[in-house]
């Protein structure tokens, strides 16, 4: 375990593979929600919140449960059930906390279930730091530091597509393109000027 | 027969998943990059799918309806497990070109939506046709995607190239190119809407 990796997982969770601009995981809340600031923050910040603590949660279960007892076919299910049931938790905390951010999210909070980055940073936290099913030297860390990474990613496009969408409401743009048309085509550019980290080693 | 067959149809152009619905769009644009893996992604879909609308509608009756999202996930987990484990046995080059897409069928907003929305309510025969007309649209769409993405991107279609002196542009391979062909795409399919209307 050295610094130089930690680093390398963050430029590359963050910039180089960007979870919503380059894998592609998460699209649906992305252009569902960036149409202002306040509530893509809110949904970054819940996504980045269940990312972490599901990437922790799945390395427990690979590590300890999966691995020992050879079920580890039966990955996909035990991830997103624990997924789910987290989810079902951050969401009964927030209606407890703040009633305005739960009716405002209505539909998508329960939709972080279904969001891809969750249940793709930990499969992708399994094919990176487990080999032929042993735990590299450290894999508990890096899983931490990648599912916070990816958070981070997903909250950096979030932020910079909704500013791009709270100013592109003032503009005259043409019918067809109006909302998700549109939203893809400047997720699009988005994604080309991140290509520019592509290369970047350490 | 022909209300089933209507069932069938209405997934590939009416509520076509991909450009109507808009939805499951993240293995839309990952694996799109060229034909071959955009037809292994709508099979192994379509098989999810079918299966999961089928055992969902059968088992509607039993499922108390305040865990049915959690009842719902774990059928159609299942089905991705065995589509995977099926993959990796019989086709490993297209197992490692969709990588971690595989497993994330069972977030992919298409299935879950059609337990939610239709299987849960339905027959067991009106679902499978659904299923079956959803994966079959889903796949056209992907197709559709990939044959622009691999063609433009890599001046090929099924690993044939087709002009000899054609210069393809390479971004339409990279992810901001899948973007660009799913954004322009829907904008041109509602001109085609609002020039019906």
């Amino acid at each position: 375990m050295d610094a130089s990796q930690f680093l390398t997982i963050f430029i590359s969770a963050v910039f180089i593979y960007n979870v919503i601009l380059s894998r592609f995981l998460g699209l649906c809340s992305f252009v569902a929600i960036s149409k202002e600031t306040k509530p893509a923050m809110a949904m970054s910040l819940s996504v980045m919140f269940v990312t972490t603590m599901s990437s922790i949660i799945t390395w427990f279960i690979y590590r300890f449960l999966l691995i020992p007892f050879g079920l580890t076919y039966l990955r996909t299910i035990s991830f997103i059930l624990v997924i789910a049931t987290f989810v079902q938790f951050v969401e009964m905390v927030i209606r407890k906390i703040s009633p305005p951010l739960y009716r405002f999210f209505g539909i998508y909070l329960p939709l972080i279930t279904v969001n891809c980055a969750v249940l793709g940073v930990a499969v992708l936290n399994v094919d990176m730091f487990f080999i032929n099913g042993r735990a590299v030297p450290g894999s508990f860390y890096y899983s931490l530091f990648q599912g916070i990474c990816v958070g981070l990613g997903y909250a950096l496009a979030m932020l910079l597509m909704s500013g791009i969408r709270e100013r592109l409401d003032l503009c005259n743009v043409p019918k067809a393109v109006k909302d998700f048309p549109l939203a893809f085509i400047i997720a699009s550019i988005m994604s080309l000027s991140f290509l520019g980290f592509n290369g970047f080693k350490f | 027969m022909k209300k089933y067959f209507s069932e069938f149809l209405k997934g590939i152009i009416k509520e076509n998943p991909t450009f109507v619905l808009v939805l499951g769009l993240c293995p839309t644009l990952a694996v799109s990059v060229s034909v071959i893996n955009g037809i292994g992604m709508g099979i192994a879909a379509t098989f999810v799918l079918l299966g999961s609308n089928v055992i969902i509608s059968l088992i509607k009756n039993i499922i108390p309806a305040r865990i049915r999202i959690p009842c719902f996930i774990v059928v159609i987990a299942t089905f991705v497990t065995i589509t995977e484990m099926t993959m990796k046995a019989y086709s490993p080059a297209l197992n490692r070109a969709l990588g971690i897409y595989v497993p994330l069928i069972v977030v992919n907003c298409i299935v879950l939506g059609r337990a939610e929305a239709y299987a849960q309510k339905q027959t067991v025969l009106n679902s499978l046709f659904d299923g079956l007309g959803m994966g079959v649209g889903f796949t056209l769409a992907l197709i559709l995607i990939s044959g622009i993405r691999e063609f433009l991107g890599a001046g090929k279609i099924l690993g044939y190239t087709l002009f000899k002196g054609f210069q393809p542009a390479f971004v339409l391979g990279m992810p901001s190119g899948a973007l660009l062909v799913i954004g322009l795409l829907l904008g041109f399919f509602n001109v085609l809407k609002n020039r019906k209307t």
